[in-house]
């Protein structure tokens, strides 16, 4: 053996816990990053969808001759060429491939194209002439639930009802508010819309690059509709343009198999930004019917609730949403009687399913508003009838789970109850005031508002789903330097899983040289970038894994230099006993021999709830946050500028503080368009406004500075203790910045996205 | 079964047929005779209508016209009392070079779309796309802008109300293009505010331009996105001028009283002719008419006060 070639023991750096720059922030950034719809391949053909115009009827008749004598129309496919199963769905397979009897919303697909061109085959799908007998839609979610309604699937029209009853069901109070409120039907509009590209291996078998949040579940669907063993179907991630829940349920990856199996021919499919509001599900609208009883202290004595889901036309995620929704009804608060009816029910509206906040955003909209109104009725301040009621660890949830691990609720109050208020806006320059660069007031009719909200909700899937995630992880010498290679099927979705993974490598290995490899299914499942959880779940594999290298590593060190240095341990690159200090370097160990690990993380286990009573230990880990919203409303316009948002949220350990950062930020920004713009509106069925002309999203003059605290308690179940950060940040922000709208208002604003004429009074809404 | 008769190449071109053709003429005169030739083709400009327009399939015109390239449209002077502005100005340059004569659109040219959209966009294609919500409009009505439009061989100038006919619709000719606008120096304080449900890169829920001209003691008002056409309102017009009149105002530059401010307003909300769609209700826009119309009068009027 050479002599040992000890290194020099170097700082790590771009390990846990710094803010690591992530590799496509530059290249987004300039315009220059590889996006699933940059993808190309020679000699491929373009695919079309003909999607229904009508909400709902029946089909009589599909005529594909005419498109398919399009020139350069190279195949027409509809229901009767799906080989496999002719539906799919995560949770429930309901939604049909391409529909066959009758179509259950508009912008159902119906029939594919391929051709040459692009504009071929938009041409050509638009000639696939479709026969329907329309019917009148169904799109009144209460009518839906009614007795006697017409049932839309052969299960019902409940998708699913939680029930939870906890404690004392007669149980009474000193002081009762009751309240209505509803939530507009927010999309999440996403940077980059459904794309990809799928190439027949002419073997039968394909290969597909999307964009998508979990590889493997698309993989299960695709086979199945295909009739291909798993085997025979490959899927690699292609550059994503944010998902935010948008990409759980598949949109064109069957379609274009489809389309390329039959073809032999590699086919690409590409929405565009309209297509795309067809192309995917949104957050649920919601009804939300609540009572609060309380003491005349404040103490809380029951809530009870009645809360409505509108799940459109086909189940997607709405089971899990419309649990979610019961299990956080009553906010991070002891409540120690509940009754909590959720319902998540079939319209003819456009399918909803998965949006960060799953269900807990509309719920914190209700909860938070009854707050303070229990507080006005109470004559109590809202800040303090917060921290009253605010849970703790050791707290049990309505559904009788113990809270375990930090719950610091009343601590994140308190922090942004005290963080300094923003100075008044300058009435020179209009940019900081309500209406912007619009112009339309010099300070006239502003009033500032202030306003709190908390939220939480669960990390990781929950219910009893065995939840896991995979890991590859590869140690071996490159050019006289150890080199860690990463695989896993995590989607970078842009919440930046990727260079995490490389700071857990450094951290764990010691080493600099961290390779992470392209997303696909030639390993094990990671689960989906969804409900705050790929950075617990697929660092813990990769933690998992590295562990598992190290100790063969250190094993094979023993062997090589045998027992005379005793107990061997990694201090960065280097093999180090107590004795005798550094004794040889990783590369010394590994040569030209790597070696390599694959390893799982589950998290603990969880129970179903039980279907009478909605008790259980559903949740693996539950994550805070607090906010205060400071706005200033222009009272006689109804036009809103939110001044600034404090927030506080516990993270567990932040392994990416600039992450983290980003998290934050991004999230406030899709709870603020909540709160006052974002809204698909419908009528009888059919989406007013399916583009970003007339869906608003903020703008960088309506999000205002963020002023985080963030804090890292450690949670003792998770890798490094961290914990999903992603999702708190748009909970408990729409109801923030909705109460400091009315405590400038004065009026009861039950209803986002707050409307102009909500503030200013037109709708008969009144203080 | 075919597709539409004789089509090729599934394009929608047909034997013999060029597909979507792109015009780039480098002048005026060669523009106008492309034009006379191709009366289908459409006018590119800024492209901020029409790229939108091509991306959502909601138009396929046969041929483009280019405009960019064309010196002439980009330039603008002063004559006698007015501003000749040539079509092809960005609203950046507008801002940067002319506020000071044109002091209305400056304000409603700083209201559009964010600075990329602004650097393409031009007032000749918000004249040539005509939408009711076109920001640059308002100020043209109140100012008294007149339209020059040319076809080859000939050119004419109409005022802005003959110009505009409809939602989308104005008096061009197929073979005319919107050459310039003769818009009169500001001959006092001028103002525009606009609704929009957001704080920027919005289109007008509703708006609202005014005029004051010193000189002749007059004040002129235009309505945006409600109503059909960019509107008058000729009764808040003669309200307000006979009412400063009547309290001797404009000699004594003196304060407006607020009754008088608000009758202004609801003068203004029932000159408008609003309609309820996903921008906005009917009530919401007349509502708010009336709150802009107040507002930009007394800063109009704060600033002729304030002018010795």
């Amino acid at each position: 053996m050479r002599a040992p070639t000890i290194q020099k023991r170097t700082e790590q750096r771009g390990g846990v816990g710094e803010s690591v720059q992530r590799p496509d922030g530059v290249p987004k950034t300039k315009g220059e990053f590889a996006y699933s719809s940059d993808l190309w391949a020679e000699n491929m053909l373009w695919g079309a969808t003909t999607r229904s115009p009508h909400p709902r009827a029946r089909i009589v008749s599909i005529d594909t001759r005419e498109a398919l004598a399009t020139p350069r129309v190279r195949t027409v496919l509809t229901h009767e060429d799906v080989p496999g199963r002719k539906s799919y769905g995560m949770e429930v397979p309901d939604q049909p491939v391409l529909a066959w009897d009758d179509v259950r919303y508009q912008g159902e697909a119906v029939a594919l194209v391929a051709a040459d061109h692009p504009e071929a085959a938009r041409r050509a799908a638009g000639r696939v002439k479709i026969e329907y007998e329309v019917l009148e839609p169904l799109v009144d979610p209460e009518t839906a639930l009614a007795d006697g309604a017409p049932a839309l699937h052969p299960s019902g029209n409940v998708i699913r009802h939680i029930r939870i009853r906890h404690g004392d069901q007669e149980a009474s109070a000193e002081v009762v508010v009751k309240g209505d409120y509803q939530v507009g039907m927010q999309d999440q509009a996403f940077l980059g819309p459904e794309s990809g590209l799928a190439i027949p291996d002419g073997e039968g078998g394909i290969d597909l690059y999307v964009s998508t949040q979990w590889l493997h579940i698309d993989l299960d669907q695709l086979a199945a509709s295909l009739d291909l063993p798993p085997s025979k179907v490959r899927i690699t991630l292609a550059g994503v343009g944010g998902a935010f829940g948008a990409r759980e349920d598949l949109s064109i990856q069957i379609h274009c198999c489809l389309l390329a199996l039959e073809t032999g021919r590699p086919v690409k499919m590409m929405y565009g930004r309209e297509e795309s509001f067809f192309g995917h599900v949104h957050r649920h609208p919601a009804r939300l019917h609540y009572e609060h009883g309380a003491m005349r202290d404040g103490r809380l004595v029951y809530v009870k609730a009645r809360i409505v889901l509108d799940g459109g036309a086909y189940a997607s995620s709405s089971t899990a949403v419309c649990a979610n929704a019961a299990c956080f009804s009553c906010g991070p608060y002891n409540v120690p009687n509940a009754t909590i009816d959720a319902y998540a029910v079939y319209t003819d509206n456009p399918p909803c399913g998965a949006m960060r906040g799953f269900g807990a955003v509309q719920t914190c909209f209700a909860y938070e508003s009854q707050m303070d109104r229990l507080a006005k009725a109470l004559d109590i301040d809202p800040v303090e009838l917060r921290r009253l009621n605010a849970m703790d660890t050791g707290a049990t949830m309505i559904t009788g789970q113990e809270v375990e691990g930090p719950a610091p609720v009343a601590e994140l109050l308190k922090r942004v109850r005290n963080a300094p208020l923003p100075p008044d806006g300058d009435a020179m320059d209009i940019r900081t005031l309500p209406g912007g660069v619009s112009n339309t007031t010099h300070g006239e009719g502003v009033k500032r508002g202030v306003g709190y909200a908390l939220g939480f909700k669960n990390i990781g899937y929950s219910e009893g789903f065995d939840d896991f995630s995979t890991a590859r992880v590869r140690l071996s010498v490159v050019a006289g330097e150890p080199q860690v290679e990463v695989h896993s099927a995590a989607s970078e979705v842009g919440q930046g899983v990727v260079t995490v993974q490389m700071q857990i490598a450094r951290t764990e290995l010691g080493v600099q040289q961290v390779v992470v490899l392209p997303a696909d299914t030639s390993i094990g499942s990671s689960g989906s970038s969804s409900a705050s959880r790929q950075t617990w779940m697929t660092g813990g594999a990769v933690k998992n894994a590295c562990e598992a290298v190290r100790a063969r590593l250190l094993q094979r060190a023993a062997q090589r230099l045998g027992k005379r240095h005793g107990k061997l341990t990694l201090d960065g690159a280097n093999i180090v006993s107590a004795g005798s200090g550094s004794v040889a370097s990783i590369s010394d160990i590994v040569g030209d021999d790597p070696i390599e690990e694959t390893k799982e993380y589950h998290h603990r286990k969880t129970f179903p709830l039980d279907p009478r009573t909605g008790q259980g230990n559903a949740h693996v880990a539950f994550a805070f946050a607090a906010h205060r919203a400071v706005v200033d409303v222009d009272l006689d316009l109804g036009l809103v500028r939110v001044v600034e948002m404090a927030t506080a949220q516990d993270v567990g350990k932040a392994l990416n503080p600039q992450a983290v950062e980003g998290q934050i930020e991004g999230g406030i920004a899709q709870g603020l368009g909540l709160a006052l713009m974002e809204e698909i509106q419908i009528s009888q069925g059919r989406i007013l406004n399916p583009s970003f002309t007339d869906y608003l999203i903020p703008t960088i003059l309506d999000m205002p500075p963020v002023r985080a605290d963030v804090l890292e308690l450690g949670d003792p179940h998770a890798p490094y203790g961290l914990k999903g950060v992603g999702e708190p940040p748009t909970i408990s922000s729409t109801p923030a910045i909705v109460a400091a709208l009315r405590d400038a208002t004065g009026r009861p604003l039950t209803r986002v996205p707050v409307r102009p004429d909500d503030i200013v009074g037109l709708d008969g809404q009144s203080g | 079964m075919a597709g539409p008769a004789n089509e090729v190449d599934g394009l929608g071109r047909c034997q013999g047929g060029k597909g979507l053709e792109f015009l780039q003429p480098t002048s005026l005169t060669e523009a106008l005779e492309l034009k006379a030739a191709h009366p289908g083709a459409v006018p590119l400009a800024g492209g901020t209508d029409l790229m939108v327009d091509l991306n959502f399939d909601r138009l396929r015109p046969e041929a483009m016209l280019d405009l960019t390239r064309i010196d002439e449209l980009k330039q603008w002077w002063p004559h006698d009392d007015l501003i000749r502005l040539g079509a092809g100005v960005s609203y950046t340059r507008l801002v940067s070079e002319i506020g000071e004569y044109l002091p209305g659109l400056a304000i409603a040219s700083r209201t559009i779309g964010s600075p990329q959209i602004r650097n393409r966009a031009t007032v000749g294609g918000n004249l040539g796309t005509s939408s009711p919500a076109g920001d640059a409009l308002p100020p043209l009505l109140a100012a008294g802008a007149e339209i020059e439009v040319a076809s080859a061989g000939s050119s004419r100038r109409m005022p802005f109300r003959d110009f505009m006919i409809g939602p989308k619709k104005n008096a061009l000719a197929p073979e005319e293009l919107i050459v310039a606008v003769h818009i009169p120096k500001a001959r006092g304080p001028q103002q525009f505010s606009k609704i929009g449900t957001r704080n920027a890169m919005v289109i007008s829920v509703a708006s609202f331009a005014l005029a004051i001209d010193a000189g002749t003691r007059a004040i002129s008002c235009a309505i945006g996105s409600a109503g059909p056409v960019i509107l008058e309102a000729p009764e808040a017009d003669e309200f307000i001028e006979s009412s400063l009149e009547e309290s001797g105002a404009w000699d004594a530059r003196s304060r407006i009283d607020n009754s008088v401010l608000q009758r202004f307003g609801e003068l203004v909300a029932q000159g408008a002719r609003p309609i309820t769609d996903v921008r906005g209700t009917k009530a919401y826009r007349q509502h708010a008419l009336a709150v802009i119309a107040a507002r930009t009068l007394t800063w109009a009027w704060d600033d002729y006060m304030a002018s010795a």
